[in-house]
């Protein structure tokens, strides 16, 4: 090749290279989120949903068709396209991308609590506040309230909620004479009461789950992360996670867990079959028990969540809201069909299939509440899963990457539980790993 | 490589060779286009990547420079992945290629009854779609349901543990010989398919058994096959993904997220928005790649004269 046309390419490439740069540099994030509270009506709003149009909805629940069915009946000029997008982080990674590249996101998305600030933060969510959904605090539950908001903006109206309880299998529990626990010493106990009396059987299952983990913490009065405009403080070895992990460390070391993967083929059965004997879990357990656990009919029941000290206190598992993308076409219309899924006629068709709201009135309501349920023996489940999202602990808030943090978990903490060495060295170590992260990405991180 | 000789150039054709020149390039646009789309402009892209970083949440994009090389040349956890995949490269890329070439001179030894059967059987798991291989391992390593924990019933103790952390990689490497024994055997076999036959009839001649001639002739001849099938196998193992990302669902806390370099770059890009951190790690391991299948592809060569 002649030296000239050595130099073209060179030119070329180098040309090529300043381009992708220039790209790269202006592909940053809205980055002032929330700063002023707006507030609006719901005016613009009420009249998005009488013009009409069609919007997209990413979502993974299993009441969705119904609910998108009914709204178009109501709402004959609105088409919904209801698209299954991959449950959890895989609709969030495509979720993601989609913010990235500035287009080809949903309308409306569902987005679970523990990932709401990361999503809120980056600027991909609208401000619901500029169309007057502020209003409906009164009618939900404190802890879902404060789930959809970050800072001074609400990202999404909450859709479920998942108070925690602990769902036992009376069969076992009825075989070899074990008391429900009300704390987590008589719970541990127990662990080692089954166990003895049946090795194939454990108390419970849990290889290491970032969700359940945070969850456990809550409950224990931990507060792990706080986050403060730019500044995030990360604690994971506060006085509640170290009242979790004293508990939980008796079941791991004691390999009085069973190792079987929650959501796996075999945890369905091992729960039907009564070798895993007790599930402390969100209270839209039972829609998964009912379509998945048949073998498990007539066999489980519903008690509070143990405690510390045998007061009442639960915290939230999971739960998901609906939240307005920022670069939706039809925003106004968008948020119509948000209010009317969490905050209108949506609400019934989700308790039909299953779902537990995250609405007071409803959660309170009298057919709600006494609804005897065949799948627990006829037990009035509602009534200790209402009372669960009563006793809420206050003051939770996730990390602003909390999926992150949840990815990385396995690194981390999940080497505690593979070596059966302290859960809270575990911790440690993500921890460090989290501040790590939030410096990088442009936080103030510390540890304590 | 099957090295053909170039014919040697005559002399007075200067302008030719340039129409030629033209003409060719004529030919190659259609390949040149999308090499450069789906090749050259998506290095460019990342290579771009990797010399800024941008922070997800505050601060935007800064041009870093050479800043996330240095910053990955002193990751433990890249290196900590490169090494796992090095190891894998040693011990598993032997034993595939061993096997294989038993079976391609099995096969084209004349000895085999049914040799087409067993061509096919060999070759038949590199036609399972590698997404479905990994699942049906999957099913047989479980040690809550497979075949793996029959055994250990059967045993009354856990003895078979593939998913553990000792045996991990060996389980892995087991998937990995299973798909591409077929694939490797498939190139040495053609290969050994236009070894000449007067070649092997005069070995015959000079009284050398089957074995004297596979030392002797066959292997030699087909040696550029097995330089290409053991860059292959170099590529394979260092951008190992599929085998351990799937079996992650089932050994959750053995297989972490940068147990493979690729699986690294992956998760440093979908779980934690590290994108250009990401691309930083995919072009040093592709750089490493190349360098390390060039370097084998000369001693290769060099072995051919």
């Amino acid at each position: 090749m002649a030296p000239p046309r050595r130099h073209r390419v060179v030119a070329a490439l180098a040309a090529a290279l300043l381009s992708t740069a220039a790209l790269a540099a202006c592909g940053s994030p809205g980055s002032d989120p929330g700063s002023a509270k707006a507030t609006g009506t719901q005016d613009a709003v009420d009249a998005a949903l009488q013009a009409g149009g069609t919007i997209t909805y990413w979502t993974w629940t299993p009441s969705a068709k119904a609910q998108v069915e009914a709204f178009e009946k109501e709402y004959p000029k609105v088409k919904v396209n209801l698209v299954n997008a991959g449950t959890g982080n895989d609709q969030y990674t495509k979720l993601q991308n989609a913010v990235k590249a500035g287009s080809g996101g949903p309308d409306v998305a569902q987005i679970e609590y523990q990932a709401l600030p990361q999503f809120a933060l980056t600027g991909a969510l609208a401000d619901l506040n500029q169309y007057g959904f502020g209003a409906f605090q009164k009618d939900y539950t404190a802890s879902t309230w404060s789930s959809v908001n970050v800072g001074n903006g609400l990202y999404g109206l909450p859709q479920d909620s998942g108070p925690m309880a602990l769902f036992y299998n009376k069969a076992d529990f009825d075989k070899y004479g074990i008391a429900v626990p009300k704390t987590w010493d008589e719970y541990v106990d127990a662990a080692k009461k089954l166990h003895a009396a049946d090795p194939t059987k454990f108390i419970t299952s849990d290889t290491g789950d970032a969700g359940f983990t945070t969850s456990m913490i809550w409950q224990a009065g931990g507060h792990p992360f706080g986050t403060d405009g730019r500044n995030v403080k990360i604690n994971l070895n506060d006085p509640g996670a170290q009242k979790w992990t004293k508990v939980w460390d008796q079941l791991v070391q004691g390999k009085l867990l069973s190792t079987v993967k929650g959501w796996s083929d075999d945890w369905y059965r091992a729960l039907g079959d009564g070798t895993i004997a007790t599930l402390v879990t969100g209270a839209w357990m039972p829609g998964v028990f009912k379509s998945s656990v048949t073998a498990g009919s007539g066999k489980w029941a519903v008690a509070p969540m143990p405690t510390y000290d045998g007061q009442p206190v639960s915290a939230e598992n999971g739960g998901s809201a609906q939240s307005v993308l920022k670069q939706s076409q039809h925003p106004e219309l968008a948020a119509a069909f948000v209010r009317w899924l969490n905050h209108g006629n949506g609400v019934k068709p989700f308790i039909a299939s299953g779902g537990f709201p995250s609405t007071t009135a409803d959660l309170n309501s009298p057919s709600f509440l006494d609804a005897a349920d065949p799948y627990f023996g006829g037990q009035k489940v509602n009534q200790v899963l209402t009372a669960a999202s009563g006793a809420v602990a206050k003051g939770w808030s996730y990390l602003p990457y909390q999926l992150y943090a949840n990815s990385i978990y396995v690194d981390t903490v999940g080497k505690s539980y593979l070596n059966g060495t302290a859960i809270g060295d575990g911790l440690k170590a993500w921890q460090s790993a989290l501040v790590d992260y939030g410096n990088q990405q442009g936080f103030t991180a510390s540890a304590g | 490589m099957t090295s053909t000789a170039m014919p040697a150039r005559s002399r007075p054709a200067r302008a030719l060779t340039r129409r030629h020149h033209r003409r060719g390039w004529a030919f190659v646009a259609p390949f040149a286009a999308v090499f450069a789309l789906t090749f050259v402009a998506p290095l460019v892209y990342a290579f771009g990547l990797s010399l800024f970083r941008d922070q997800a949440f505050f601060g935007g994009t800064v041009f870093v420079g050479l800043g996330n090389y240095t910053q990955a040349l002193g990751d433990p956890k890249f290196w900590e992945a490169f090494g796992r995949v090095l190891l894998f490269l040693a011990v598993q890329v032997p034993i595939m290629l061993l096997l294989a070439l038993v079976a391609a001179f099995a096969i084209d030894s004349a000895r085999l009854h049914a040799a087409g059967f067993f061509r096919m059987v060999i070759f038949l798991p590199y036609a399972v779609p590698g997404v479905v291989a990994v699942l049906m391992w999957g099913f047989i390593y479980g040690d809550h349901f497979g075949l793996a924990a029959d055994l250990n019933h059967l045993l009354g103790r856990d003895a078979v543990e593939p998913l553990s952390v000792n045996w991990i990689l060996t389980s892995i490497g087991n998937i990995v010989t299973w798909e591409f024994v077929g694939y490797n055997m498939l190139i040495f076999y053609s290969a050994l398919k236009v070894v000449p036959p007067d070649q092997i009839e005069a070995a015959a001649i000079d009284g050398a058994g089957a074995l004297r001639t596979i030392v002797s002739v066959k292997l030699p001849a087909i040696r550029g096959a097995i330089v290409v099938a053991t860059i292959f196998s170099i590529i394979g193992s260092f951008q190992l993904f599929n085998e351990p990302n799937i079996l992650r669902t089932l050994a959750p806390n053995v297989i972490t997220t940068y147990f493979t370099p690729n699986m690294y770059a992956y998760n440093l890009s979908f779980g934690g928005q590290q994108y250009n951190y990401s691309a930083t790690v995919a072009i040093v391991m592709g750089v490493i790649t190349a360098v390390i299948a060039y370097a084998v592809q000369l001693r290769g060569q060099r072995k051919e004269r």
